[in-house]
């Protein structure tokens, strides 16, 4: 922050009651149920709950996916936010409102999407199914793909957002210095947005955590396989409460944990 | 139970306030008339068609009456009623769901009266390969089955028929109601899934229903209730008589439902 910053901080230590009160509304209303989750949480059974072979499975199954839709939102969204904020091209401004999508998408409607190309009869699918003999549906990678699709939006905006605000002049002077493109790009312009990568590979990682509609519409559901920890959350409602509570508390656990560590550090440093 | 209360408060909450808010609104501007206003029915999914047509009848002979329905799963439904809806009239897809609510003295006299009866059918893909003819064929190497979650009714029902036939399938899936499973059959994803005998009519362009004999073991009941504190309790016991009734029969029947 800037000393003009501050000054204005200090402006604002009495905030105007007609701010502060929704303000304080707003939190209650975000916070309140989360900590719901806390109050009814079945405390003394907690430990010998967690230790049951299909949460520690979905847990499992739920970091392994996540990370893995990160690497793939990383290898393909960084050089798609890089040609979004630096290569003009006719039809950019519709090209980014389709890369943010999936944002604003029912995730059901993705899980959809993505049956209807790369599902076994799917446009892409069959011929996959043909050719290669892969169908991705009900498996692993089918998650995997549910999540990436829903979670790349996140990488790609905050990227984009570091590219727009880096200086242009250390990638000029690169060049003048007689630097390659390829040069340029990994040796000036990725350390230079480092940490907007990191922002958006920590937002794509948590939404990729806690993706649910796509990945029941397109993966299925299946222990160990496909069934992810807000998958075993949902059926676990069905018939025992006090366990889905159980699997909610740890993925807010670990998604508060994760948001907390990283998203202050690579978010809010300039 | 304070554990229930708790997860339907936070899960359910912003699921609740639409129907609730719905209902308001509606019930506020519909106090012309004897008779007149909103009946709010909450019905299992698989209900949705022969319901729907039950509704418009209700509506030419109430005149200035709306039936709002909120189809859905029926534990996520009890869930929501148990939480204090305000609800006219419950059908379930199984007693075991209905039974919260009763537990809860939301049914008068805990009487509730069951109105059908529902088989489950294997759904094949019309188009797809006719390798699946009885239940054992479902166990067969290479093919993609998908069944409800146990912990559903339709996925009670499953695994109930299987066990009875002495029958191992592995699914692919372990879908979250029974709508979920005939969509990936009608996609053409899965090759074969148990789903009930309506839910295959419901979609007889795509999919194909091939009865098997051990279904009979696992034949779900369907209870109808007129709810305590229903806000139109002429009109809920009015449309529960309608199910009832031969033409309320009708309309089951031919959504594939079995009378009790």
């Amino acid at each position: 922050m800037t000393a003009g910053g501050r000054a204005a901080g200090h402006v604002a230590v009495r905030p105007p009651l007609i701010l502060l009160l929704p303000a304080l509304l707003g939190l209650a209303f975000l916070v309140l149920p989360l900590a719901g989750l806390l109050v009814r949480a079945p405390w003394s059974t907690l430990g010998t709950r967690l230790a049951e072979p299909q949460v520690l499975e979905a847990l499992r199954l739920s970091l392994v996916t996540a990370t893995l839709a990160t690497v793939v939102c990383l290898l393909l969204g960084v050089p798609l936010a890089w040609v979004l904020a630096r290569v003009p091209f006719p039809g950019a401004r519709l090209v980014r409102a389709l890369v943010t999508v999936p944002l604003v998408l029912p995730p059901v409607v993705g899980g959809v999407a993505l049956l209807l190309v790369l599902g076994r009869r799917g446009l892409v699918g069959q011929w996959l199914d043909s050719a290669f003999g892969i169908t991705l549906p009900f498996t692993t990678a089918g998650v995997v793909l549910a999540e990436t699709f829903v979670a790349m939006p996140f990488l790609v905006i905050s990227v984009e957002g570091a590219l727009r605000a880096a200086d242009p002049r250390y990638e000029e002077a690169a060049a003048t210095l007689g630097a390659g493109r390829w040069t340029i790009f990994r040796r000036v312009t990725l350390p230079l947005v480092a940490p907007g990568i990191a922002a958006g590979a920590v937002l794509c990682w948590a939404r990729a955590l806690g993706e649910f509609g796509a990945t029941i519409t397109f993966a299925g559901n299946f222990p160990g396989r496909t069934q992810t920890m807000p998958l075993a959350v949902y059926l676990a409602l069905e018939t025992d409460p006090q366990a889905a509570i159980v699997l909610s508390l740890v993925l807010l656990a670990v998604s508060v944990l994760v948001l907390a560590a990283l998203r202050d550090r690579w978010v809010n440093s300039p | 139970m304070p554990e229930l209360r708790a997860v339907t408060a936070t899960v359910a909450a912003l699921a609740l306030a639409a129907p609730v808010l719905a209902g308001c609104g509606d019930t506020g501007k519909a106090t012309s008339g004897e008779g007149a206003g909103t009946l709010s029915v909450f019905a299992a999914a698989s209900l949705t068609e022969p319901f729907t047509a039950l509704a418009r009848t209700f509506e030419s002979t109430h005149p200035g009456v709306k039936v709002r329905f909120n189809f859905a799963g029926s534990s996520t439904l009890a869930r929501q009623i148990t939480q204090g809806a305000p609800v006219d009239v419950f059908a379930a897809a199984s007693p075991a769901t209905m039974r919260p609510v009763v537990d809860a003295g939301r049914v008068p006299g805990g009487r509730t009266a069951v109105f059908a009866r529902n088989r489950l059918v294997i759904a094949v893909p019309k188009d797809g390969p006719a390798r699946v003819r009885s239940l054992g064929d479902l166990a067969g190497p290479g093919l993609k089955v998908v069944l409800c979650a146990r912990q559903v009714p339709c996925g009670a029902a499953a695994v109930k028929s299987l066990d009875a036939a002495g029958v191992r399938v592995r699914p692919v899936s372990q879908e979250q109601d029974v709508k979920a499973v005939l969509t990936k059959v009608r996609m053409g994803e899965a090759d074969a899934g148990l789903v009930y005998r309506s839910d295959a009519g419901s979609a007889a362009a795509q999919v194909r229903g091939i009865e098997f004999p051990e279904a009979a073991k696992a034949i779900n009941d369907y209870p109808i209730a007129a709810l305590s504190e229903a806000p139109q309790p002429r009109l809920a016991a009015d449309f529960v008589r309608l199910v009832q009734s031969g033409q309320g029969r009708a309309a089951l029947t031919q959504a594939g439902f079995e009378a009790p």
